[in-house]
């Protein structure tokens, strides 16, 4: 198994006449993931990459049975797009779109969790089960299948730790790019309990950085309620504080949020956490 | 005149108050509660982290939106009345509430503060300071906002990079870093000081990095006179490593580089770009680790045995 996504998910693709939306799901396609359409208002009726295009969500899902939906569309109509989606019938949404503002989504977090409906994301690389489906941008030649579930707050810092595990053959059942942003869809708690709850999941691999208190969250979920092993590696040490480091996500604001807090808070939970993102492949 | 290294270019003069008490009010996004928060002191006036750790009985919270529904037990007014129990002032601290909510959904505002709420010897509540934080994220529906923006408070490499798509901190130390994706920039700058050096910046080229982008990201570096030396680390997803080696060989040819550069390169045309690379006499490493000790001992020499 693995989790989130399987060999049998049916994903659209909203935004998929874009430019990033039509690249992504033919390179989805490619690689193997059940992709049955897309959709963008007003184009219904055209074809991209051999996939039909819908007006609406809610076409899209009668016509196909999509149980998932990636978003691609940019950040002034994103917001409408989650709720398309979530009001449409997609259970599952992975949403890449960065640049939604902070306020939007703490109204689209309690939404969302009114209607029971799961988003990943936003300004997230997405989701991939190695060998059998892939949701989202990343490079997905670097990935092997196997028994690391991994978790990260970052983009290209997860494709080296990925790089490096495939490197030693250590597989994955699941890659997760939670997203950067301080308020997103889903947190490493609900997550850990997947993999925890996952019988082809061996060990877990947590990536994160300042700000927040999420790794604060995920460590006492960890002690109580988490098994196998996890390594994990938290960035930015070097951050300043108060300074935006790209990520929105990664500020620091009190006391709370430092790297300090989280690696004491994990390491108390059990968890095992490095120095340098390259030690973790040797401590699974 | 000037104050902490800013020279004055305006001065604000205000009506000198007749202040009895000081209140703190803010309404902020609390990130952990995936909420909007009105946070209420009668202690303001003063540095309210301070407050918040020594006397954080002080503090009174209350969830405007995000909250789940059994916890709003109370109205606004309600909560309010506790801390202004007088009627006057309850109807004045509830518009001003009322207000600074509105102001924060209608601009997209992480952080509307009022401190102090002065309330005056004539029984008025008067907002004799405030600070207010907006969301860049929301600046796109907010022209009037976005023009507020004033240059002058950053510094020419922070505009450069601004207008070159860069996200771009400068740092104390020697070692010039140029990473696509703030994680990975974030890792790495760990790793240098990990290694024994200290890093120049924070530089993130972002996701589908032009080699112009390199090039812009070169000229900014080279601008610094501490830099020793130049690290670049590409993980090439979207980004393709020929791309940024382009972009390095464009800089070596129209920039005065007198620093060495240590590059390292994996991922989406990898092979492609390190040929590249290595035709114009350049290595390439293929770890982190590798690339950083190689910067570190660039920057400070070889380590004594």
């Amino acid at each position: 198994m693995s989790i989130l996504i399987n060999e049998r998910t049916k994903v659209i693709v909203q935004g998929i006449t874009g430019r990033d939306g039509s690249f992504h799901a033919e390179a989805m396609l490619k690689y193997g993931t059940k992709v049955v359409g897309g959709v963008t208002p007003g184009k219904g009726g055209r074809t991209v990459c051999t996939l039909p295009v819908f007006d609406t969500v809610k076409e899209a899902v009668d016509q196909t049975g999509a149980q998932c939906s990636a978003i691609f569309v940019p950040a002034a109509f994103a917001p409408d797009a989650i709720r398309e989606a979530a009001d449409g019938g997609i259970s599952l949404i992975v949403c890449i779109t960065d640049g939604i503002p902070v306020l939007t989504m703490v109204d689209l977090y309690h939404e969302l969790k009114r209607k029971h409906v799961r988003m990943i994301g936003p300004n997230c690389p997405g989701i991939i089960s190695p060998g059998k489906c892939k949701v989202g941008i990343m490079p997905d030649f670097i990935h092997k299948p196997g028994g690391i579930g991994v978790i990260s707050r970052s983009g290209t810092l997860t494709y080296e730790v990925v790089y490096d595990l495939s490197g030693k053959n250590l597989g994955q059942s699941t890659c997760i790019g939670i997203g950067g942003d301080p308020i997103i869809g889903t947190g490493f708690v609900d997550l850990l309990e997947m993999f925890e709850n996952d019988d082809d999941t061996d060990a877990i691999v947590l990536i994160g950085e300042i700000g927040g208190e999420d790794e604060e969250k995920a460590a006492s979920f960890i002690k109580t309620s988490v098994r196998k092993k996890v390594v994990s590696f938290i960035s930015g040490r070097t951050a300043p504080p108060e300074k935006r480091m790209g990520h929105a996500g990664a500020i620091i604001s009190g006391r709370k949020g430092g790297v300090e807090a989280k690696v004491k808070a994990l390491r108390q939970a059990g968890v095992v956490v490095v120095d340098r993102p390259d030690q973790i492949r040797d401590l699974l | 005149m000037s104050v902490r290294g800013f020279a004055v270019q305006q001065v604000l003069v205000t009506e000198r108050l007749d202040i009895r008490a000081e209140y703190y009010t803010a309404i902020t996004v609390d990130r952990a509660a995936r909420t909007v928060m009105l946070i209420i002191s009668d202690a303001g006036g003063m540095d309210i982290e301070d407050i918040a750790a020594q006397q954080p009985e002080k503090i009174r919270r209350f969830t405007l939106a995000g909250a789940d529904e059994q916890d709003s037990t109370k109205s606004l007014t309600q909560w309010l009345s506790e801390s202004f129990p007088d009627r006057m002032l309850l109807d004045q601290a509830t518009d001003i509430v009322q207000n600074m909510y509105r102001l924060l959904r209608d601009k997209d505002c992480l952080l509307v503060e009022i401190n102090p709420l002065a309330l005056t010897g004539d029984g008025q509540l008067v907002a004799a300071d405030a600070k207010i934080v907006f969301d860049d994220n929301g600046l796109a529906k907010h022209a009037d906002i976005a023009c507020l923006r004033n240059p002058e408070e950053y510094t020419a490499d922070e505009l450069e990079a601004k207008d070159a798509g860069l996200a771009f901190v400068s740092l104390s130390g020697e070692i010039g870093c140029i990473v696509n994706g703030a994680g990975l920039a974030m890792a790495m700058m760990d790793g240098i000081k990990l290694a024994g050096g200290n890093p120049a910046n924070f530089l993130d080229v972002g996701g589908s990095s032009s080699p112009q982008k390199v090039l812009a990201a070169m000229r900014i570096l080279l601008r610094n006179s501490r830099l020793k030396v130049i690290l670049v680390n590409i993980f090439g997803g979207i980004t393709r490593c020929d791309d940024v080696a382009q972009g390095v060989l464009m800089a070596r040819d129209e920039l005065d580089i007198n620093v060495p550069i240590v590059i390292r390169l994996r991922g989406t045309n990898e092979e492609k770009g390190r040929s590249m690379l290595s035709n114009a006499g350049m290595i390439v490493a293929h770890r982190t680790a590798d690339a950083i000790r190689g910067a570190v001992n660039y920057a400070y020499g070889e380590p004594q045995q």
